[in-house]
């Protein structure tokens, strides 16, 4: 029996770390073959739905306005993070995230300007033109181009490893069964957030509500053959972003079309009639975040958010149509809410409104007084017909729970070990960084870095 | 003139577009479509003769088919496009009759216009087989005669095109319009085809990949098409005004231009003809009707008869030649307002407009 393996290098997964990591390993000379588990059309995982990453810069550039400092970078990523991080890859990712630019235009990448209605971002944020879509497109095509092997709809059903020693996969490509060995591996195959089964063991029945933002293939299946075969876990299996979405967003791959940019200028309240968090508690994209697991403690995991008709314009149109009404009596039996509470909730917040100037920009003197809970700012009476409303539901982003990873990526094992020819890259890792929160941007950003290291040094293993 | 159904898949696809917003710096389908909120009839329209059919934001969409929401913009406008050339075309009996199949109905006016010539020249006397080689073009056919056909067909097609256009302007509904006149910058656009390299490099013009090929071919094809007007126009002024009569000389500033320009309309139609071989077909059907067909074939037509001409005029067969090279020339015109050629008008109408929201001068 021949003993050399197929490739150098097998990247699990297809999306922004894993050809990161294939385009990175095979310019380092290994033969590499990238397993992407979705059909051609839906390849390139959540990384499809994305559109910029965060990226460290000491002068303005062409797409980028300002500075981001080091500094900077790394305070946001605390704000956020509400715990101990592992400083030194988080530094990693942060100071090679100015050297990405580069690399990624190298392999033919286009930037834009920020889009409008996202300015603010547009001094910490590369825009891809037209999309992660179309960044994922320009990576295959460099891949084709370089002789990467890319197999699509390749589910990997096993990882052989022995002794921390990863030796090949089993993936079903076509129906077919094969083995595929390598000198090592990449996994970058995302989380698991869309394994119902593995949210239903995390968050319990309320899982069943959940809407899942993104690609139905990232069930983690790697991940979980990582960790039974010993990798060391890092973060919680309920932590997961999650945000406000439209409820009658597809189960599955809604993206970006779904959120609902409009809390902020009514009241939310639950399927009980009830308000039930301060929706001017800070500008929304500080909060927009928070709305999905605040969704889903509440019961049936529904909420409505209502405004009227003099905010209707004020925020990015969805995609689905308001829900609308002349008064709120027949705006509660549209949403099959109780008549009289919702009234009741809506004169009791009315009378709670304080005389302000609104300033939907900024932290505004509009707020309420005596309410639980109150609005802080933008508090505006709901008086003015007709009435726009919006059912929600939690939508979830990425989950945190991940392989614990050294500076060169590799897998740690569970004595504390690298294994020999493992790395992880991207989502599956973001845990080390990322123990919660998120800052727009940023998965793109340790997908891109570690992607790259990850690729580097498994080709570097496996050409030694 | 949209069916409902059209129309209500256009404002599911575009109601997706402005919720996501990703294609916005591609060309200006996308900014025109973020200044709106609903899209009827005649946003639909104006947005579907900004869009050039280049394929960039299908091949970027998260939503595009199989996707269950099945956003494809290109495949979406083009079926308005030609809709809406429909719906303008003056006067619609004969607009109708190239809404069933155009290129047959070309075909037919061509032969009919051939045969129209020979009989009225056979009839005059006029020696069409037997040319004495002095490539005397009013001895076949008499310079009043083609004077007033041509002229009388040409006031014709500017009557129908201006009809055409302000319908168009009208039905946009141009009220609620910014500042400035927006010309400037539209012909700018048009000249130069920016929006097909509008984002720094080529668009993907008829598959998923990046070419200049596209583009290329349509400036051979308009600027071809504007070198043979301009040696029309020239030669005119040489017979009229300083009474030089036809044939002109090789190195005139007439054949000159016409062969440049010739040379432009062979290669242009070609060109673009073959890249529609290639075409991915989930970028729509452009051609529903095949009014590009015809007009491609009538340019290459007219370029390949009138060049065959200019290099045997002094045999025997210049007079068949100039037969078959007039009536092409005339179903040429008699099909601009009916067929492809109105699109340049759309289009330009159509970034006036683009750029007057936008405020630009």
């Amino acid at each position: 029996m021949n003993d050399t393996p197929d490739y150098d290098v097998v990247v699990v997964g297809g999306g922004n770390a894993a050809l990161c990591a294939a385009l990175a390993a095979r310019r380092a000379g290994a033969r590499v073959v990238v397993l992407e588990r979705a059909p051609r059309h839906f390849r390139g995982g959540n990384s499809r739905h994305t559109r910029n990453f965060r990226c460290l810069h000491t002068t303005p550039g062409q797409y980028l306005t300002g500075t981001y400092t080091e500094d900077e970078f790394l305070s946001d990523l605390r704000s956020v993070n509400g715990g101990p991080i592992d400083e030194s890859l988080a530094r990693m990712a942060i100071q090679q995230s100015a050297t990405c630019p580069e690399w990624m235009a190298r392999e033919g990448v286009r930037f834009q300007a920020a889009l409008h209605g996202t300015l603010q971002l547009g001094r910490t944020n590369l825009f891809f033109l037209g999309g992660g879509k179309a960044l994922m497109n320009t990576y295959y095509a460099s891949a084709e181009r370089l002789g990467i092997d890319t197999f699509y709809d390749a589910d990997v059903v096993d990882l052989r490893i022995a002794k921390g020693r990863f030796e090949s996969v089993d993936v079903q490509i076509g129906g077919r069964r094969h083995t595929i060995r390598a000198a090592s591996a990449v996994i970058a195959s995302g989380g698991f957030e869309a394994n119902l089964e593995w949210l239903r063991e995390a968050w319990g029945e309320v899982a069943e509500n959940f809407i899942i933002r993104g690609t139905p293939y990232n069930t983690g299946v790697p991940l979980k053959r990582m960790l039974e075969a010993g990798a060391q876990q890092i973060g919680d299996p309920r932590e997961c972003h999650a945000i406000a979405v439209d409820a009658r967003a597809p189960k599955f791959d809604g993206g970006i079309v779904t959120r609902l940019d409009c809390i902020p200028f009514g009241i939310v309240v639950n399927s009980e009639g009830h308000r039930f968090y301060d929706e001017g508690e800070e500008v929304w994209p500080k909060r927009y975040a928070i709305w999905g697991k605040l969704i889903a403690r509440q019961p049936a995991q529904i909420a409505y958010s209502i405004v009227d008709a003099k905010t209707a314009d004020s925020f990015m149109p969805s995609v689905f149509p308001p829900i609308v009404a002349n008064s709120i009596g027949e705006l509660a039996r549209l949403l099959t809410l109780e008549p009289a509470t919702l009234a009741a909730t809506v004169e009791t917040f009315n009378g709670a409104v304080r005389p302000g100037t609104l300033n939907p920009s900024a932290l505004d003197d509009c707020r309420t007084e005596g309410l639980s809970p109150n609005k802080t700012h933008w508090a505006q009476r709901l008086d003015t017909p007709p009435y726009w409303a919006y059912p929600l539901r939690p939508g979830i982003t990425f989950t945190y729970l991940g392989l614990k990873v050294d500076a060169h990526t590799r897998v740690l094992m569970s004595d504390g070990q690298p294994a020999a020819n493992v790395y992880a890259a991207g989502e599956v890792m973001a845990g080390n960084i990322l123990l919660k929160g998120y800052l727009a941007g940023f998965g793109m950003t340790i997908g891109t870095v570690f992607g790259r290291i990850a690729g580097e040094e498994a080709a570097r293993h496996a050409v030694r | 003139m949209l069916s409902d159904d059209l129309v209500q898949h256009g404002q599911h696809v575009l109601t997706v577009c402005n919720a996501c917003r990703y294609c916005e710096q591609y060309c200006p389908v996308f900014p025109a479509l973020e200044k709106r909120r609903t899209f009827g009839a005649a946003d639909l329209t104006y947005l579907a003769n900004l869009c050039h059919n280049c394929g960039e934001c299908l091949y970027a969409c998260q939503f595009a088919p199989p996707h269950e929401f099945g956003i494809n913009v290109p495949s979406l406008l083009a079926d308005v496009r030609t809709r809406s050339y429909e719906a303008h075309a003056w006067p619609p009996v004969l607009g109708r009759a190239f809404r069933r199949n155009g290129f047959r109905t070309g075909l037919a006016a061509l032969a009919l216009v051939f045969s129209a010539l020979l009989l009225a020249t056979l009839a005059n006397g006029q020696a069409i087989v037997s040319s004495d080689g002095s490539a005397d073009f009013y001895g076949v056919i008499p310079h009043g005669v083609m004077v007033t056909t041509f002229g009388a067909v040409s006031i014709f097609v500017l009557v129908a095109l201006t009809i055409s256009g302000v319908r168009f302007w009208r039905d946009a509904h141009p009220d609620a319009l910014g500042h400035g006149t927006g010309v400037g910058p539209a012909v700018g656009d048009a000249l130069t085809l920016r929006h097909l390299h509008g984002s720094g490099s080529d668009c993907t013009s008829n598959l998923e990949v990046r070419m200049p090929w596209r583009r290329w071919f349509h400036h051979c094809t308009f600027y071809g098409f504007g070198l043979c007007f301009a040696s029309t126009t020239v030669a005119a002024f040489y017979h009229s005004v300083l009474g030089w009569h036809a044939p002109y000389a090789y190195s005139s500033l007439p054949v000159l231009l016409g062969a440049a320009g010739g040379f432009g309309l062979l290669a242009g139609p070609l060109g673009l003809a073959a890249l529609r071989q290639t075409r991915d077909p989930a970028l729509g059907q452009e051609d529903a009707r095949g009014l590009d067909s015809l007009f491609l074939a009538l340019l290459f037509l007219t370029s390949l008869t009138g060049l065959a001409l200019l290099v045997l005029r002094h045999s025997q067969a210049m007079g068949i030649l100039l037969v078959v090279h007039l009536a092409v020339v005339l179903v040429l015109l008699l099909t601009l307002p009916y067929g492809k050629f109105v699109h340049g008008l759309y289009r330009v109408l159509a970034l006036i407009r683009y750029h007057r929201e936008d405020g630009d001068d």
